[in-house]
């Protein structure tokens, strides 16, 4: 029956496509030729976007390996690490006598360093976005494949070359920069700062400076594929909604990268030519510098101009993901298909203007303040509209509960806890008490840490058959959901009460101050349930692999019977992703329990006195 | 991707992508520009008079903008000498608008404005540094549409138009972007 179906959309593309001589030409396979040039230089969509998932898996073992490591100093003080040190080095001090190793204080604060960047830059950024804009938009909007595929490739190489740079920085005989993912000057800025202030910090610019070319030659890809190659009848307000999240993400790269890359040409600037853009008055060691005049509320100004939208830069895709794969899971339309695309232009535009909340207690004049609390606070709107658009999405829909669903509800859970303490940090009155405490740690970790991941997940599991061929294992699928959002809400859960006790971030040992030491046996619990999540992806990471080998076989064009055009291209891939015409659309992407119809995909033409879109 | 190409659009994809990054571009420059500003307003600046010489860059940058134009112009109305010579000559000026800048930088130098010293003098110098990045990818792309002139047959497609017009696009954007800086400068020193 299925393979009926099929056979019939088929000739629906066939009749009612768009013939754009794709085939004639035979051009496009001259780069596919050679496995060099297939599976490594590829200019395909479908094998960068693998390529991105990949490395972005790899980033995502270091960062997460690096947390572990520091909860345990968090967690363990007293505890000997000496059993690290195969892998650590000279960063685990061991005593001769007692034979107790030490995390060195300095690597501490690499690790937080390291943790963050990675994470934010390399996971969520180009792990998450990278890999379903290039996968997704072109199958989605009906294109062979991206506007520039050789800038597409381009993308990859220089996100592949930030991440070689920042690799290699973790073995510097310093260390790597060990001054915070935000990278403030004076210990960004004088290379005599800290140990890792020399080498380690001017890696870790250079790396960035490449990742931002790479979120702008893909983010330009992004747009201008969306808004010129789509095919015919998709109009925007028929995109999938993950297109629409990856459309206004794009642009957010593209409008607040550029702002950090100029931060980063000041502070390149100030490290080496001598200026004093964000330095004034620093005394080291007794001795006054003779850099005067500048301001390092300036870097945090630019730096928070794109450090705002990069936390939307993260989740948009996330939401956009939420909200297809939990469309097609619970058989039913989305909710509100124009408020979810209006609240992601809304967050999008909002983002601009809210940059300085992160500044808070920096000396910013408390008047000013007021303006970035009331924009902030607004954007509580926008995302409730969604929260109230996923759960009406539930309500009612025939729900498949397997991996995907649950990860996208699990989003859901996550976006609505970490999203609920935003509105205390949003506050300038409340920061104040709140203001680099774990309170702070554990709002961003769920908001955008945890939420973007299960976004990310809920992606993985949905859209595994359409890169692979084959499916993830269900059963470790669960496993790994399960386990994640306990371990998640069990280790940053009890961080907002430690933060509103009071307890700074980044504090490498509290030992020593009678105000936090009751705090350990919390810290305990938190560091078990780190390394226990830990594990748990550990489960994903192997079930990834052995899919992509041995999992189930793929034996149906659309197995989630979904309606988007991802679902129309043959199972083995193809370059130019569909072997005859183009189809043409005729609806939107939700139509789900449809005039007795279970689903009706967007290529299928309206009937007879049927009212198309929503 | 020639064949993806959707007639109903009037814009090609690939100036489409260029236009995208001179917006990214000029986001940076913004970024620089309003940093100056709020620099400035926090006070302790030094003022100075920007030397003349850089009125005259101003001038290059500008002529050698026309003559890419009129070059742009004659080659859609296939008109090959005027094609390569105003293309030369737009290139020629290029070059000579960064040794100007150089020179520029050697007056502002002799003036006492050092990169070093206050931060009004570093950031004159890091603006127009980096604009000056931005001319060096407008004189690449140059050199290959002076290769492309040169070597290959004459012949107006609309391919060699497309791409020809992509670097001329290019280069009036920093050439308005230079504008923009310079009379920056000039009302907020």
């Amino acid at each position: 029956m299925a393979h009926l179906v099929s056979q019939e959309e088929d000739i629906l593309i066939k009749e009612q496509g768009y013939d754009d001589h794709f085939h004639e030409h035979h051009h496009g396979d001259k780069y596919q030729s050679s496995f060099i040039f297939h599976y490594i230089f590829s200019m395909d969509h479908k094998v960068i976007a693998r390529q991105f998932l990949v490395t972005g898996i790899i980033w995502a073992i270091i960062g997460a390996a690096m947390s572990v490591i520091f909860r345990f100093q968090l967690g363990f003080p007293e505890e000997s690490l000496a059993w690290i040190k195969p892998l650590l080095g000279k960063w685990i001090v061991v005593d001769p006598t007692t034979g107790v190793g030490k995390l060195a204080p300095e690597f501490y604060y690499a690790l937080v360093t390291m943790h963050g960047t990675i994470i934010v830059f390399f996971v969520l950024t180009a792990g998450l976005s990278g890999t379903f804009s290039n996968l997704l938009i072109p199958l989605q909007i009906g294109a062979r494949d991206m506007a520039s595929p050789f800038l597409n490739m381009l993308s990859y190489w220089f996100f592949f070359l930030a991440g070689i740079i920042m690799f290699y920085s973790l073995f510097l005989s310093t260390g790597p920069f060990s001054g915070g993912w935000v990278a403030y000057p004076p210990l960004s800025a004088l290379p005599q700062a800290s140990s890792g202030s020399g080498t380690g910090m001017t890696l870790w610019i250079v790396s960035l400076v490449m990742f931002v070319v790479s979120v702008l030659l893909g983010g330009i890809n992004y747009i201008t594929t969306i808004l010129n190659l789509r095919t015919k009848g998709m109009s925007m307000w028929r995109m999938p909604l993950p297109i629409w999240a990856f459309f206004v993400t794009a642009i957010l790269g593209l409008l607040s990268f550029p702002v950090l890359a100029s931060g980063f040409f000041m502070l390149v600037f100030d490290r080496s030519l001598g200026t004093s853009f964000f330095l004034s008055d620093i005394f080291i060691a007794g001795q006054a510098l003779d850099r005067v005049g500048g301001s390092p509320i300036l870097f945090q100004h630019l730096f928070w101009f794109l450090g705002h939208p990069e936390v939307y830069i993260i989740i948009l895709p996330a939401m956009g993901i939420v909200s297809e794969v939990m469309s097609v899971h619970a058989r039913k339309p989305i909710f509100g298909y124009r408020a979810m695309v209006y609240s992601i232009m809304a967050i999008g535009f909002l983002s601009f203007l809210v940059w300085a909340h992160h500044m808070f207690m920096a000396g910013v004049n408390p008047f000013l303040s007021n303006f970035f609390v009331f924009f902030t606070l607004i954007i509580a709107v926008p995302s409730a509209i969604k929260v109230f658009n996923w759960i009406t999405t539930l309500y009612g829909g025939n729900i498949r509960l397997n991996t995907p669903m649950l990860f996208a509800i699990g989003f859901v859970s996550m976006f609505i806890s970490g999203g609920l303490t935003g509105i205390y940090l949003g506050n300038s009155a409340i920061d104040i008490q709140m203001h680099d405490t774990y309170f702070v740690v554990a709002h961003f970790h769920i908001v955008m840490g945890v939420a973007a991941f299960f976004g990310m997940f809920a992606g993985v599991y949905h859209w595994y058959p359409k890169m692979y061929g084959r499916f993830m294992n269900e059963t470790l699928g669960k496993v790994h959901f399960w386990g994640t959002i306990i371990c998640a809400y069990a280790i940053f859960w009890p961080m907002h009460y430690i933060g509103m006790a009071g307890v700074p971030r980044r504090y490498y040992s509290f030992d020593t101050f009678d105000a936090f030491k009751h705090f350990g046996e919390m810290n305990k619990v938190i560091t078990i349930f780190a390394i226990l999540a830990f594990f748990f992806q550990l489960v994903f990471v192997l079930n990834f692999f052995y899919s992509i080998w041995f999992g189930r076989k793929m034996k149906t064009k659309n197995p989630w019977h979904a309606n988007t055009l991802e679902w129309t291209t043959p199972i083995e891939h193809i370059h130019g992703n569909w072997p005859g015409n183009i189809p043409t659309v005729h609806r939107w992407a939700y139509d789900y329990n449809k005039d007795e119809r279970e689903y009706v995909q967007q290529h299928v033409p309206l009937r007879e006195g049927e009212i198309g879109d929503h | 991707m020639e064949q993806v190409l959707d007639r109903r659009n009037k814009i090609h994809p690939h100036k489409f992508a260029l236009w995208a990054a001179m917006g990214s571009i000029l986001m940076m420059f913004a970024a620089f520009t309003s940093a100056y500003i709020v620099k400035q307003s926090a006070g302790n600046w030094l003022e100075f008079t920007i030397p003349n010489i850089f009125y005259f860059s101003t001038g290059v940058l500008i002529i050698s903008g026309i003559f890419l134009h009129r070059s742009f112009l004659a080659f859609k109305s296939a008109d090959e000498k005027t094609y390569k010579l105003s293309l030369i000559t737009a290139f020629v000026l290029g070059v000579l608008f960064i040794v100007l800048q150089y020179q520029g930088w050697l007056a502002l130098y002799s003036i006492g404005v050092d990169l070093k010293g206050n931060v009004s003098g570093s950031f004159f110098y890091l603006l127009s540094g980096v604009h000056l990045l931005h001319v060096l990818g407008g004189l690449a792309a140059m050199v290959v549409a002076l290769i492309y002139a040169y070597t290959l047959k004459f012949s107006v497609t609309d391919k060699r138009i497309r791409r020809f017009d992509l670097v001329v696009n290019y280069w009036h954007f920093v050439d308005i972007l230079w504008i923009y800086l310079f009379i920056f400068l000039l009302i907020t020193k």
